[in-house]
């Protein structure tokens, strides 16, 4: 509860300070809301049951595109396009999961690239004419409620905060129930579970799924509710992102849900930071360390901090 | 037929590439149980370094080459150093994570220095051979006839030293060996130092057909891999066998669908991990 409200001051109180001139600091908030809600859904699946997934900006981008042509190509109401992009990656999750869940350890990471690199590839082909290849889809409508469109900045932000509330109330139910044991047997041991007769695939399958219907639901969000309108296959679904993900997870603490909502907001700061001291750093453009810093957050995280570095609340590692 | 012929080539000669990288894995993998996910990045440093190398005045193209392997085997032993060792203990996933993130900081590093795509001359030969029909660039003869001989510089080096008999026991059995004395603290790096060397090798190879930018890295390693599994992760003639079925499938695959070549590549990827994951050669060197 106490974790709740905490999160509830974090994303609202950016409302009343921002609202006037700083409505781009807000819309980072909101991007943060996003990767946030990803970082949840992949911290249920690596965090609680062990499994990697480098293909978790294919669902993302998966429910982003299914969200976007469902308002630009079909022109339906966004919102039945939101449960489009939470029900078309959770329908592609269990049909690579099904063979999927199956592998372990490095057979899995490689799996997992492979789909996250097929489904960037087939999106950037533009099949059909349907994806717009590599220059993406525009002029997204936003979300509305009778009478009122989201899209404002203020209200894209309310909008985005309560689904992540809703979705971090869900995520903590779900790790505190009895499935949530048994996901973290899982991670303890297979073999033990395995052993009391449970059906170690069929649990990693409804994790797997879960958590790409809820990666999914980011990327719906985001087609909807970020400010450009605009979603293309580099932003929404590539292996860099994917990589992201996990390194907003890690560095929050696997098995801590608050910690990945907050390594999701550091990540989402990073470039910003980056940027503002671009041209102050010779030789370099710090623009272009950004994956190294990644890449060396998660080697320094996972040596000397493995429970990671934000552990607010959740259970030890 | 010539046509079958000619992709069967092409798929022999980027086939010997897959199959190099794939020897890397199972050397690295055998000395410390783990997949380096960094192991594409080797490939591509060794292709981007000898480009760079061979722009400064004074230095002739062999120079460029043998400089930057040797410094690619170098960045193989600080990843062991820096990366791996202090990790040891931790669990596989823990590890993967690690070398994604080794990965990243190569990858993107080079990206700082230079976004661009470059191209290496060819080695000097006559332009192609032609073959029943088939033409043969120099370069493919090259490629097949430089990988075959690392490969069995290795293997004789695996069988006949005591420092690869050493890293044969290894891959059988860690704890027997570190409980006969034998100090295997060097040998892992050694490993990657080793594995980073072919990987090199095979980025110089590479270049003059392909072209070579700091993102070739992932997809290389991941065909790589693909070879790898393949032949039976850990086996080096399964390797060199998976590696080339990988290339050839995916040239004559890329003739059928023009325009999906990365989907089907990836595909087969998925299709090995899913159907074999002990390979077709399952066992070890």
């Amino acid at each position: 509860m106490k974790a709740t409200l905490l999160l509830v001051v974090f994303l609202f109180l950016p409302c009343l300070v921002f609202m006037g001139n700083h409505t781009y600091y807000l819309s980072l908030m909101t991007m943060g809301s996003m990767y946030a809600i990803v970082a949840l859904s992949l911290n249920l699946l690596l965090g609680y049951t062990g499994q990697i997934s480098l293909c978790h900006a294919a669902f993302y981008g998966i429910g982003a595109y299914a969200a976007a042509m469902a308002g630009v190509n079909f022109s339906l109401n966004p919102w039945i396009g939101l449960a489009a992009a939470v029900i078309c990656p959770a329908l592609v999750a269990f049909v690579v999961g099904f063979p999927t869940v199956r592998l372990r350890e490095h057979y899995l990471a490689m799996a997992t690239l492979g789909i996250g690199m097929i489904v960037y590839a087939v999106l950037r082909a533009d099949p059909f004419g349907a994806t717009g290849g590599p220059g993406g889809i525009f002029a997204i409508p936003p979300l509305a409620v009778p009478g009122y469109a989201i899209s404002s900045d203020v209200s894209r932000h309310v909008t985005v905060s309560l689904v992540l509330i809703a979705v971090f109330i869900l995520c903590r139910s779900v790790v505190g129930s009895r499935f949530g044991s048994l996901m973290q047997a899982i991670h303890e041991s297979q073999n033990a579970v395995v052993s009391l007769g449970i059906d170690v695939n069929m649990v990693k399958l409804k994790v797997f799924v879960a958590s790409a219907a809820l990666a999914g639901l980011a990327g719906g969000l985001y087609s909807y509710c970020s400010p450009l309108a605009y979603i293309n296959p580099d932003d929404a679904a590539s292996v860099m992102l994917s990589v992201k993900f996990i390194v907003m997870v890690v560095i929050g603490g696997t098995m801590s849900l608050a910690g990945g909502i907050a390594g999701a907001f550091a990540i989402t700061w990073l470039p910003e930071l980056l940027r503002a001291a671009s041209g102050k750093v010779p030789m370099v453009n710090p623009a272009d360390l950004e994956a190294v810093i990644y890449g060396a957050v998660l080697i320094a995280t996972l040596i000397y901090a493995p429970g990671g570095l934000f552990r607010i609340g959740g259970h030890r590692a | 037929m010539s046509e079958i012929l000619q992709y069967l080539i092409s798929g022999i000669g980027i086939g010997t590439i897959y199959a190099l990288i794939a020897t890397g894995f199972c050397l690295t993998y055998n000395t410390s149980g783990i997949i380096n996910f960094a192991q594409g990045e080797f490939v591509m440093l060794g292709g981007m370094l000898t480009v760079g190398l061979s722009q400064v005045p004074g230095l002739s193209m062999n120079a460029a080459v043998a400089i930057s392997i040797a410094l690619t085997a170098l960045i193989g032993v600080a990843v062991e150093r820096i990366a791996i060792r202090p990790a040891r203990g931790a669990g596989l996933t823990t590890l993967i994570i690690i070398t994604i993130g080794v990965s990243f900081v190569i990858k993107a590093l080079t990206g700082a220095v230079t976004k661009d795509e470059f191209v290496l001359p060819a080695l000097p030969g006559p332009n192609t051979h032609l073959f029943m029909g088939a033409s043969i660039p120099a370069q493919t003869v090259w490629i097949i006839c430089i990988g075959a001989a690392i490969v069995i510089g290795l293997w004789l080096f695996l069988k006949y030293t005591l420092i690869g008999t050493t890293l044969r026991a290894m891959a059988e059995n860690r704890q027997a060996v570190s409980n006969l004395g034998v100090e295997s603290e060097t040998l892992p790096a050694l490993s990657f130092a080793l594995s980073a060397a072919i990987g090199a090798a095979a980025g110089v190879l590479i270049t003059p057909i392909t072209q070579m930018s700091w993102l070739k890295g992932t997809e290389l390693g991941l065909k790589g891999f693909c070879g790898a599994v393949l032949g039976g992760m850990g086996s080096i003639p399964g390797a060199v066998i998976g590696g080339l079925l990988v290339g050839i499938a995916e040239t004559t695959g890329s003739a059928l669908f023009s325009g999906y070549k990365e989907v089907i590549a990836f595909s087969l990827v998925l299709a090995v991990l899913y159907t074999k994951p002990q390979g077709i050669m399952g066992g070890r060197l």
